[in-house]
């Protein structure tokens, strides 16, 4: 059984994770949507803008994270007044970083899920009563399902990995910030310290490979339910 | 009245259109794929704003550049029914006849059952959408227009995915639809045969314009409609009524004017009204009467306008209460002295009905 640090950082992991894919969604659903299907000055721009993180290493985007977000950068200062919010060195900050190195992958996905669609069918819908906003949500979402769901499995797979930008931006507290590879690298670096990073290999697998055959299902029910397979 | 005007320029395409359509009834949008019939219902359903115009379907004005009007797609009120079914593939043929319904206020109480059994959609309605055949397919998208309570019905070449026996299949609603349910339809096409099968009014379409709009007997019978007569089954529609049948014989008797026709028997009883296309290569003229001669039908006419062809062909339009077109050699024309005003003969051969023309089901208060 996992020693209550174990869970910790396994429970951890799962938050910062969840958080991470659930936080990103809405902003990579309608920026797959603009950039899928609008032209616009400074498209080509924003495209590139948002796969930097795919390109940069993590520890860059770490670094920036801690220069502008940081308990003294503008924008954690701003984010500290305004709304109350701390990102350094908090679990919710080691969640924005997740989002923002996973967020390319999630956004790819859905942008080209977006692309594959027929807009003729979006068309027809439109012809039938329903305005631009209703035939998004009753024709293009449901058709787009899989594409989303297959984004959501990268981000939260890139996320439950994610080591650099973390560990940068939020640094490995134990019970705050320190997910299942920020465990395992705090292990190997103490003297006798093999034991416990075996089990928590072991641990991370084990989540991987639940997560995967999960996905791996709901995957194939998301598929035939837009194909309109029974 | 269905008031169409509009300049649109789409890549190196430009239309400019301008045509008044009945506000009932069937209109037959036909040309040549790539005269711009599909930008046409486009625009119309709103899918396409046009660079300016005017579009005003009875009383509602969808679209004026000039006052600053474009009335969004799904404001429209306008069944579409495109040349692919286009139905939602992850909805039931059930919730895709609702769709339009549920968004519209319906088109009334029990018009759902009415459309289903219109287009016998019974046995389909729980069946996924991947499931049907082409011609249930398209069914199912003009039952989820109709249901839709359009003002206007346009249906894009319905019939052009669908092989022939498909067609046959979806024809025959098309025509109980155009009769029943009084909603006005502009049907586009390329095929002269649906044209002739379903509307009333015809427009014919070239290069992005209209170049004739009328009843459809009236553009028929035009010589100088290229798209209409440059192509070998290029003839002009006759309106008769069935005036009896003589059974040993296999033929039966119509009656338009004072004239008489012998055809191939038909189904239709005594007394209907029924509409023929006369080929004109199946004409031919004589200054005389044929005395003893297998042609049956000699039709007494004048003549009211001779029309040459650059094929040494001339089209010679012969007035015999209703226009027939004959198709005959310049050489011929030459020997007949033909011109405008003279009294001749055109010969048609009855066994040119059966084999080529389609017979309008429902023509029954058109006319």
């Amino acid at each position: 059984m996992p020693t209550p640090a174990e869970t910790e950082a396994l429970l951890l992991s799962l938050r910062v994770a969840v958080w991470s894919v659930l936080g990103s969604l809405p902003a990579a659903i309608a920026i797959a949507w603009l950039l899928a299907r609008t032209r616009f000055p400074g498209h080509a721009l924003l495209n590139g803008l948002l796969h930097i993180p795919l390109v940069v290493p993590p520890v860059v985007i770490g670094y920036l994270l801690l220069v502008f977000l940081g308990r003294r950068g503008p924008g954690g200062v701003f984010l500290e007044n305004v709304f109350g919010v701390t990102l350094g060195f908090t679990w919710q900050g080691a969640a924005v970083a997740s989002a923002i190195v996973a967020f390319p992958l999630m956004l790819r996905a859905i942008r080209q899920s977006i692309e594959a669609v027929d807009r003729r069918l979006e068309q027809a819908a439109r012809t039938l009563g329903a305005g631009s906003a209703n035939a998004f949500c009753t024709v293009t979402l449901p058709l787009i399902a899989p594409g989303v769901f297959a984004g959501m499995v990268l981000s939260f797979a890139r996320s439950l990995g994610e080591f650099g930008a973390t560990i940068t931006f939020v640094s490995s507290i134990p019970g705050e910030t320190r997910t299942l590879p920020l465990a395992l690298y705090a292990a190997t670096q103490v003297p006798g310290g093999e034991p416990q990073a075996t089990r928590l290999v072991i641990i991370s697998v084990a989540l991987a490979m639940i997560a995967l055959v999960g996905s791996e299902w709901l995957a194939r029910r998301t598929r035939h339910y837009a194909s309109g397979e029974p | 009245m269905i008031d169409i005007a509009f300049a649109h320029r789409q890549g190196g395409f430009s239309l400019d259109v301008r045509m008044q359509l009945p506000g009932s009834g069937v209109t037959g949008l036909f040309g040549t794929s790539g005269a711009g019939k599909s930008t046409v219902a486009d625009v119309i359903a709103g899918l396409i704003r046009p660079d300016d115009g005017r579009i005003a379907v009875g009383e509602t004005v969808l679209f004026d550049r000039a006052r600053g009007v474009a009335v969004a797609p799904e404001r429209r009120r306008i069944g579409y029914v495109f040349q692919e079914a286009r139905l939602f593939p992850h909805m039931n043929v059930r919730t895709n006849l609702r769709f339009g319904a549920r968004r519209r206020g319906g088109a009334g109480p029990g018009a759902f059952d009415q459309v289903v059994g219109l287009l016998g959609l019974e046995p389909l309605l729980d069946r996924r959408t991947r499931h049907l055949s082409g011609g249930e397919a398209q069914r199912v998208a003009i039952g989820r227009a109709l249901l839709s309570d359009p003002e206007l019905l346009i249906m894009d070449e319905p019939l052009s995915s669908l092989d022939q026996q498909r067609r046959d299949d979806v024809l025959p609603h098309l025509e109980s639809l155009a009769a029943d349910t009084g909603i006005p339809m502009i049907y586009i096409t390329h095929s002269i045969e649906e044209i002739i099968r379903l509307a009333d009014h015809l427009a014919v379409m070239a290069n992005g314009a209209v170049i004739a709009c009328g009843p459809i007997q009236d553009v028929m019978a035009r010589p100088d409609v290229p798209v209409l007569n440059d192509r070998r089954d290029a003839g002009t529609l006759l309106q008769t009524t069935v005036a009896g049948h003589f059974d040993e014989d296999h033929l039966s008797a119509l009656r338009f004017g004072e004239h008489t026709l012998l055809v191939p028997r038909t189904e239709r009883a005594k007394g209907s009204p029924l509409a023929l296309r006369i080929l004109a290569r199946d004409v031919s003229l004589a200054l005389e009467p044929p005395q003893r001669s297998s042609v049956m039908n000699v039709l007494p006419g004048q003549v009211q306008g001779i029309h040459a062809r650059g094929d040494g062909h001339v089209d010679v339009s012969v007035d015999t209460g209703q226009i027939i077109r004959a198709r005959i050699t310049r050489r011929s024309a030459d020997d007949l002295s033909l011109r405008v005003g003279l009294h001749l003969y055109a010969l048609v051969k009855s066994v040119a009905f059966a084999e080529r023309d389609a017979f309008r089901r429902h023509a029954e208060g058109d006319h």
